[in-house]
């Protein structure tokens, strides 16, 4: 396949605008104040908009898409979820850290306990956490760009665009970005929806797609197979039924990706060898332990946190949520579509081992089908989805840079190294950061070629949910928590939870290296993985597999529990003013609380 | 900490905020009202499984080509969590009013 020029135009196009933002912005914003917060003068529409485009990620423009065509109905809990896990965080978090008037989860984190050392800590989680949510970005980058320019290595991919990126933030900071994440939001939601309605409006709507997958007929439905008519309310000059094409050997039959408990969650089971019957409970048991890593992982996220602080009063902050929560879901109910279109339409990617050629590559593939029928109008909505796909990891990594970024310069040089540094020797530090965590995300990302996009990003939420979700909750209801019961609950959920993940994804990791030999020798180094693979254990321990895989089930429990029991055994080292900290995190502002503290604080 | 000083709006002569009393029944209310929120989505959202393992020929049943349960969770879910947080978002700021008010008035 040749290189399209309409592709290569729009990509270029987004990237182009991104990094002009960035530059016209970045001679807007001078003092320290404005790089770490924007000043804090950001509008509601504006603010609403950033937001939303920064959590849309690579995971939620391509990710979801591919998953659904290669898992069906289980996946559809990941979009859900990311939207509920942001209900969560407003119900329960987001109000009290804004009055708190705290920065950054580590800022939360001194504040709350009058702790430096906790701060340390949790400065590292947050890098950590930071890595992992970026790794999935990178491998949308290598796939998206592998895809515009066939035979590209995956790894210039990666490091081209982390580059790029690397270079924005460095030179932006968080003022330009709050435009640039703005403008991204609206580049996703154009890229995602037109393309939906135009194919719909050629291969028949959502409805219609999901109607060919019949949960009672065999696999292979054959190409332009005329089925009778389900629902009587379509014109008759269209066929009353969407086509499809024969599904190949490796796609999941019909009434498993149509129904729940399907391939994704019965994987552990599956390879256990059970029955389809005795198999069920464990599906369900991977649904829940899902279900709660996506929704109190969201509440872990670095740089979804510190976006609250950029809305100028309690207030704004609350319709900016309001706004948030609408502009997702919209987003959300699209790439689904893609999944479904892809399943009936494109049907060849079940086949790619991975990257662009398996189904994470759907979002941007499925438009050129359009051009067998429709000339040009393929390519140019292709395209559009490229487009999207920039905008969508661009957005999230400069969030997740910005956030990691300023966790080092903030906290590790300017509180930790050098609390006696210049704003300027911190500023000049911000740039050294970005342009050192941007190397390391690249290096990382070139590593994950092989995992599915959505996945990665489900992982980086069980850890976060095991460790800064308890974290946060615990200490904004909880006013017995001790920071060493703190402590002790986060680094034991989140390192559980990462140790258990890991296991699993070295699994996943040896044996899809070792599927790309087929039939050839494995190379020695691969062999001796391979033969240490753990694969024989988890077909055995099913159970184990799916806890490991998904630890959010017991870890976050642990964690919670080991908050309040080391609390109870420390409970001298509760901090004297901590009625006055939870008024402060609970009270309305209007009372000015805040200021009260700070002065009490001062005063020490 | 310093950087938020030139937000902060100038203190009320008013102190019973400090009272024991006032801190235990502002956060109960705030919890309460967090949890009856949340109550409703979680509910929706764990008993969608409950549902699909229990009922799965009810779940499969079709409605305009999806499946019931695909409907629900593709497409239904997200207006009923922009329900949910726009009912928090007003009664929270009903709450946090009345709450000053409580306060100054007194």
């Amino acid at each position: 396949m040749n290189i399209d020029p309409w592709i290569v135009a729009f990509s270029l196009a987004t990237v182009a605008a991104t990094i002009w933002m960035g530059f016209w912005s970045a001679r807007k914003s001078r003092t320290a104040g404005d790089f770490f917060v924007a000043g804090r003068s950001v509008s509601v529409g504006w603010n609403a908009s950033a937001i939303s485009g920064e959590y849309l990620s690579a995971a939620s423009f391509m990710g979801v898409a591919g998953m659904v065509m290669s898992s069906g109905y289980d996946a559809l809990w990941y979009p859900v979820c990311y939207a509920c896990g942001y209900l969560f965080l407003l119900l329960f978090i987001a109000g009290p850290l804004r009055r708190f008037g705290a920065y950054t989860i580590p800022d939360f984190a001194e504040g709350r306990f009058d702790s430096p050392l906790f701060r340390k800590i949790a400065v590292v989680f947050v890098l950590f956490i930071g890595f992992f949510y970026t790794m999935p970005q990178m491998k949308g980058a290598g796939t998206t760009l592998n895809y515009i320019f066939p035979g590209l290595p995956y790894w210039v991919g990666v490091a081209v665009v982390g580059a790029v990126i690397t270079l924005n933030v460095a030179l932006g900071g968080m003022k330009g970005i709050t435009l640039v994440q703005a403008f991204q939001y609206w580049a996703k939601m154009f890229a995602i929806s037109v393309p939906v309605f135009v194919l719909m409006a050629v291969y028949g709507h959502y409805g219609k797609q999901l109607e060919v997958n019949s949960a009672s007929k065999l696999p292979s439905v054959t190409a332009a197979e005329q089925l009778p008519a389900g629902s009587g309310e379509l014109p008759a000059s269209r066929p009353s039924r969407a086509v499809r094409q024969p599904l190949p050997e490796k796609a999941p039959p019909d009434n498993l990706w149509l129904n729940p408990f399907g391939p994704l969650t019965t994987k552990a089971a599956k390879a256990a060898k059970m029955s389809p019957d005795a198999s069920r409970p464990y599906s369900l048991l991977y649904t829940y332990s899902l279900i709660i890593a996506l929704v109190c992982g969201t509440a872990g996220l670095p740089h979804i946190l510190v976006r609250f602080y950029t809305n100028p009063d309690g207030v704004a902050a609350k319709r900016t949520t309001m706004w948030v929560m609408i502009l997702i879901g919209v987003f959300y109910v699209f790439p689904p579509v893609f999944g479904a279109l892809g399943r009936n339409v494109m049907p060849e990617l079940y086949n790619g081992l991975s990257g662009v050629k398996g189904t994470d590559g759907i979002v941007l593939r499925l438009p050129t089908v359009l051009s067998e029928r429709f000339g040009v109008l393929g390519s140019i909505l292709s395209g559009v989805t490229c487009a999207g796909a920039f905008a969508a990891f661009m957005s999230t990594f400069s969030g997740l840079l910005v956030s990691m970024t300023g966790a080092m310069a903030h906290d590790v040089y300017g509180r930790i190294l050098r609390p006696q540094s210049t704003p300027v020797e911190r500023m000049r530090m911000f740039k050294v950061a970005a342009v050192g965590i941007g190397l390391t995300a690249i290096g990382l990302g070139t590593l994950v070629e092989n995992f599915e996009i959505n996945f990665m990003v489900g992982q980086a939420f069980a850890i976060a949910a095991s460790s800064y979700f308890p974290l946060l909750f615990m200490a904004v209801w909880w006013r017995n928590l001790t920071m060493k019961g703190a402590a002790t609950g986060m680094l034991t959920g989140g390192l559980l939870a990462v140790g258990a993940i890991s296991l699993t994804s070295y699994t996943t990791f040896v044996t899809t290296m070792a599927a790309k030999y087929g039939a050839k020798e494995l190379p020695g180094w691969l062999g001796s993985l391979k033969a240490h693979s753990l694969e024989g254990y988890w077909a055995a321990h099913p159970l184990q597999r799916i806890l490991c895989e998904q630890p959010a089930l017991w870890a976050v429990p642990t964690a919670i529990i080991l908050m309040i029991v080391v609390s109870k055994l420390t409970r001298r080292d509760v901090p004297s003013d901590i009625r006055l900290k939870m008024l402060v995190l609970h009270a309305p502002e209007k009372l000015g609380l805040k200021q009260e503290y700070i002065q009490e604080h001062q005063g020490h | 900490m310093v950087h938020t000083l030139r937000f902060m709006k100038p203190p009320p002569a008013k102190l019973d905020a400090h009272s024991e009393e006032f801190l235990r029944r502002l956060m109960q209310r705030q919890l309460r009202l967090s949890l009856s929120c949340a109550v409703t989505f979680l509910v929706a959202l764990l008993g969608l499984p409950l549902l699909n393992y229990f009922w799965p020929e009810l779940m499969a049943r079709r409605v305009f080509g999806f499946t019931l349960t695909w409907l629900i969770l593709g497409v239904l879910f997200f207006p009923l969590v922009w329900f949910i947080s726009w009912r928090f978002i007003r009664r929270s700021s009903e709450m946090e009013n009345q709450e000053a008010d409580e306060v100054l008035r007194e």
